[in-house]
């Protein structure tokens, strides 16, 4: 990685397409109504040209340059600039890979289920992807926030599709959620920024971060909290509910969105300015990473406790996001090499594993109509593969080699040893505790379980192929990156550098 | 008169004004339904592509009145027409002369009788409105100034909804009040300076008690029209009950000239009064902020739903402008344009729903979104850029404003800040009935969407959205130089009078 200190800089007009990609995509989506086929194979072209764009990025960033392409410059100091660093290539590679797979999947889903409303929901999809790719390329604070707000708006038709009370009311919950805090503790801080330091453009590297050294601490202290809690998608309690209540969502949309997209791009958002608006030096300087680490800890451990006490899947899903997301911001606050790559490298396997278990969700739904862990006991006996790959992915949840999620415990708990921080280590461990406490039950019960009286198992089997191939794909990949992380794990070291 | 940059050959800032008023002198002796409209039609486009040339010419390095004029009117009295333009009103003008033909387009179908009388009174009103914002002479200022009140009052007393003869006559009462104490100022500096010419009174060393009272009675004038809370009460009762062209100009141009006012004569007549009092009417311009928000989010009226938020984006102008650095004030000007525009825009989309469904009531028009996506899609981008989207032409200005209420006190802008949440609040709140509604929404399908006229209405503004939000520099290049210039002239009067005005701080 000596390539790393000889970074330089390249304009690569490159990255606009793969912005404008997904962008246009829904667009062509959006004229397409009346024609369902020509419809997805749109959505599913877009999706496969993106991700080969995104890959196309990897040569020269591995040579040691920084893509960069500036569209609009707004004010001095105020541009709409893209960049491609080891940093974005993680999210973005995560998103672009994993929109190839719910393309298909949700095309089976969708059409199982004869849901309404496809052209407008395949749109959104595709928008909420052009935000997600915005957030991973962002030059600068102000990129970073106007595609963070293109997410939260693209997203709400999404949650809402439905269209009845319930999915009314979780989009209502869901909105006013992230954009009130994006609004209260967002703008101030990107506004105090500019004013503090004249732009808002990211650094290279993530020691110093963009703050001016004689900024007063108080000022740096709350400018850390409102960044915190303003970008709401990452899921820290308290600002955690509208997760939950944005299950009432179609599946696939849980599956890319609400583990994967939103959630990482608030993470992604989060980790970013940690890094390379505070830097490492202010964080440590001020105790500010310590306090943050013991601070998302709390919401690891009592996520997971609520996830225990959930008997709907989903619901119990969207628990267990909430805790894993804090893994993410619990290894970069440690702010040691290891724990920001443990933690960095967390937003990929959680991904792939996450994505999975959704999955299986829906295609448990489709299949057999069950919502319900209770309901769901014997049906791996008629389902081998769903519960498979749902088993597997557990693993990964839980942190058990080969599978991916092995990887990311080892690198936080090395971290938190290198960081001395005895507590970290108890969080971690009894979060993993917690962890087999609530994935092995749905495994077991649907393996060795009886099926529950009443019910027959005839008319059940497996889930459309369009849906298990997805599913299986996603999966396998977790299995791979938990043999071979090299490979996502040289983009997070061009960060540590 | 070194502070004029005088226009050789043609009078274009004479021509701009007139051309409507002859324009509506024509109508009162031929008065067709189909004439009156095309007519009106035009002469507001011949109007606003004259006023491009001022962008064309004008000259962005000196914070001079350009394009001036100077004719001796009535010399027994010192009162002369000087008109002349700088970097604050330029824009100004220009939103006026461009929106006119919009407006015209927005009446087309919604009035239906004495439409001759209706474009008689738009035509009046633009040369009223462009003659506020071009005249330097105080007196020729204070003409043009009440001249608006009568069509306005006609245009909603006339043509307006069930209560228009309340809201007409409050409109009327509240506006001359405000106009009365302004005459006294204008009188009282004339008796200090012995000229009406506007730059003359500028500057000088009037006493401090005699400042904060000319200051009082321009800031009581002024913000009537803005409105500032707690003098707002007129302005929802005139937008509701005044028609689509009416509510389109009262937002867009008619507030602007409340602080368009503050800019061009507060600051610069009673500049230690300014500094005195700038503590107080920043708070009042965060209650301003915060009560507009609020109130707006009660609103089952969407008319008064927007009207309410015009009150909370005036409040974040004259939070701007009594910052009294760069950044406020250029955000400030900004502001009033990219309220011009989004405000204009969104009363528009609620005429043409009004014109469908008969009524302003959001329930009644919950959602539509379905059966006119056009309509829909229109909305969304207006209203996202009412709450300051990023990327769209609000969320720079109130970048900008808020930017300088930071550097001027942290508390203070913080305290904007849930303002700013208000606005996400109640537009969002809008957007979703109109577009999606809830479970049981009125039955929609007989509606059609827009038609061409319409899309061709509302594209303009769409344009304007995102060029100032995606690249706002050339329009703050024309007013960076007059507004360094108002800013140094501002401090250097205070280096040199050394005046303990920290007294507020």
């Amino acid at each position: 990685m000596e390539a790393v200190s000889t970074t330089h800089t390249v304009k690569s007009f490159y990255l606009l397409l793969a912005v404008l990609i997904p962008l246009v995509g829904s667009l062509v989506v959006m004229t397409q109504k009346n024609r369902p086929n020509l419809r997805e194979l749109v959505s599913s072209c877009s999706s496969v040209l993106l991700f080969l764009v995104v890959l196309s990025f990897i040569p020269a960033l591995k040579a040691g340059q920084t893509l960069v392409f500036p569209i609009f410059q707004l004010l001095p100091g105020l541009s709409i600039t893209l960049r491609a660093d080891g940093f974005s290539m993680i999210f973005a590679l995560v998103a672009s890979s994993l929109w190839v797979i719910a393309v298909f999947y949700s095309m089976g889903y969708m059409r199982a289920h004869d849901e309404p409303c496809q052209t407008r929901f395949n749109a959104c999809f595709a928008l909420a992807i052009f935000g997600a790719i915005g957030v991973a390329f962002a030059d600068n604070l102000l990129t970073l926030y106007l595609f963070y707000e293109i997410v939260s708006v693209c997203t709400y038709p999404l949650v809402a599709h439905h269209q009845d009370k319930e999915s009314y009311d979780g989009a209502r919950k869901y909105i006013v959620y992230l954009t009130t805090t994006a609004k209260l503790f967002l703008l101030p801080a990107l506004i105090l920024i500019y004013v503090l330091v004249g732009n808002l453009d990211f650094p290279h590297t993530i020691s110093t971060g963009i703050l001016p050294a004689d900024t007063a601490d108080w000022l740096v202290i709350m400018l850390y909290f409102f960044c915190l809690f303003g970008f709401a998608k990452n899921g820290i309690m308290p600002f955690h509910h509208w997760l939950p209540s944005a299950m009432v969502a179609p599946t696939p949309v849980s599956a890319l969105l609400h583990a994967v997209a939103v959630v990482k791009v608030g993470v992604f958002c989060t980790t970013r300015v940690m890094l390379y608006v505070f830097g490492v030096e202010i964080m440590t300087d001020l105790n500010l990473g310590i306090f943050t680490a013991y601070f998302v800890g709390f919401t690891i451990i009592m996520a997971s406790i609520i996830a225990l006490s959930k008997d709907n899947l989903k619901a119990r899903l969207a628990y267990s996001t909430v805790s894993q997301l804090s893994y993410i911001i619990l290894g970069v606050a440690l702010l040691t090499p290891a724990a920001i790559e443990g933690g960095l490298i967390h937003i990929v396997n959680h991904a792939f594993a996450k994505i999975t278990l959704f999955f299986c969700a829906g295609a448990i739904y489709i299949a057999a109509h069950k919502k319900y862990i209770s309901e769901m006991s014997g049906l791996g006996r008629i389902m081998p593969f769903t519960f498979g790959a749902f088993a597997v992915a557990s693993l990964s949840m839980i942190g058990v080699p080969p599978v991916a999620g092995f990887v990311s415990k080892w690198y936080l708990l090395v971290g938190s040893m290198d960081a001395h921080q005895v507590g970290i280590l108890v969080i971690l461990i009894v979060s993993t505790v917690l962890n087999v406490g609530y994935f092995a039950p749905v495994t077991y019960k649907a393996f060795f379980g009886k099926r529950p009286p009443g019910e027959t198992e005839t008319g059940i089997r497996e889930a459309p192929l369009s849906m298990l191939i997805p599913l299986l794909i996603a999966v396998t990949v977790s299995v791979i990156i938990g043999i071979f992380p090299n490979f996502m794990m040289q983009f997070v070291r061009m960060v540590t550098g | 008169m070194d502070l004029l940059l005088i226009k050789e050959g043609f009078p274009l800032l004479t021509f701009l004004i007139f051309l409507p008023l002859a324009g509506a002198v024509v109508l009162l002796l031929y008065q067709g339904e189909k004439f009156a409209r095309l007519w009106t039609l035009a002469i507001t486009s011949v109007t606003a592509l004259f006023s491009l040339l001022l962008i064309i010419g004008f000259d962005r390095s000196t914070p001079k009145y350009q394009f001036a004029e100077v004719y001796d009117w009535i010399p027994r009295f010192d009162i002369s027409y000087i008109v002349g333009i700088d970097g604050i009103s330029i824009l100004l003008v220009v939103l006026t002369t461009l929106i006119m033909p919009f407006c015209v387009l927005a009446s087309w179908k919604y009035i239906k009788t004495r439409v001759a009388l209706f474009m008689f009174c738009l035509l009046i009103m633009e040369m009223a409105m462009i003659g506020v914002f071009v005249a330097l002479d105080f007196i020729l200022f204070f003409i043009f100034w009440e001249f608006m009140l009568i069509p306005m009052y006609l245009l909603i007393a006339i043509w307006g909804g069930p209560r228009k003869v309340y809201a007409s006559i409050k409109f009327f009462i509240y506006t001359l009040a405000g106009s009365v104490l302004l005459l006294v100022a204008i009188i009282a500096l004339y008796l200090q300076t012995g000229s009406f010419f506007i730059p003359d009174m500028m500057w000088q060393s009037y006493t401090t008690i005699f400042q904060v009272l000319v200051f009082l009675a321009f800031f009581l004038a002024f913000a009537i029209k803005v409105p500032m809370f707690p003098f707002h009460t007129w302005l929802p009762a005139a937008h509701v009950e005044a028609p689509t062209a009416g509510s389109v100009l009262l937002a867009s141009i008619l507030l602007k000239m409340g602080t368009y006012g503050m800019l061009r004569f507060c600051l610069p007549i009673t500049p230690e009064a300014t500094l005195l009092l700038a503590t107080p009417i920043l708070w009042l311009s965060i209650a301003g902020i915060l009560y507009g928000g609020f109130t707006a989010l009660a609103q089952q009226d969407m008319k008064k739903l927007i009207a309410y938020s015009s009150v909370g984006h005036m409040g974040f102008v004259t939070l701007g402008i009594f910052v009294l650095n760069s950044r406020g004030l250029e955000g400030a000007i900004l502001q009033m344009i990219n309220h011009g525009v989004t405000t204009g825009a969104l009363f528009l989309c609620v005429g043409m729903i009004y014109e469908r469904i008969h009524s302003r009531e959001l329930s009644l028009a919950a959602g539509l979104g379905k059966y006119m996506p056009w309509m829909a899609t229109f909305l969304v981008v207006f209203s996202l850029a009412a709450f300051g989207f990023p990327g769209t032409n609000a969320f720079i200005s109130e970048l900008l404003v808020l930017a300088g209420a930071f550097e001027y006190s942290i508390v203070l802008a913080l305290a904007a800040i849930p303002g700013a949440v208000l606005a996400a609040a109640y537009m969002l709140r809008m957007l979703q009935k109109v577009v999606w509604g809830g479970v049981n929404n009125p039955d929609q399908s007989n509606l059609t969407d827009l038609t061409v006229r319409e899309i061709v209405i509302l594209t303009p503004f769409l344009i304007f959205v995102f060029w100032i939000g995606l690249g706002p520099q050339p329009f703050i290049d024309l007013m960076h130089t007059s507004v360094q210039h108002l800013l140094e002239q501002f401090h250097g009067w205070h280096d040199q009078h050394q005046v303990t005005a920290t007294l507020w701080r």
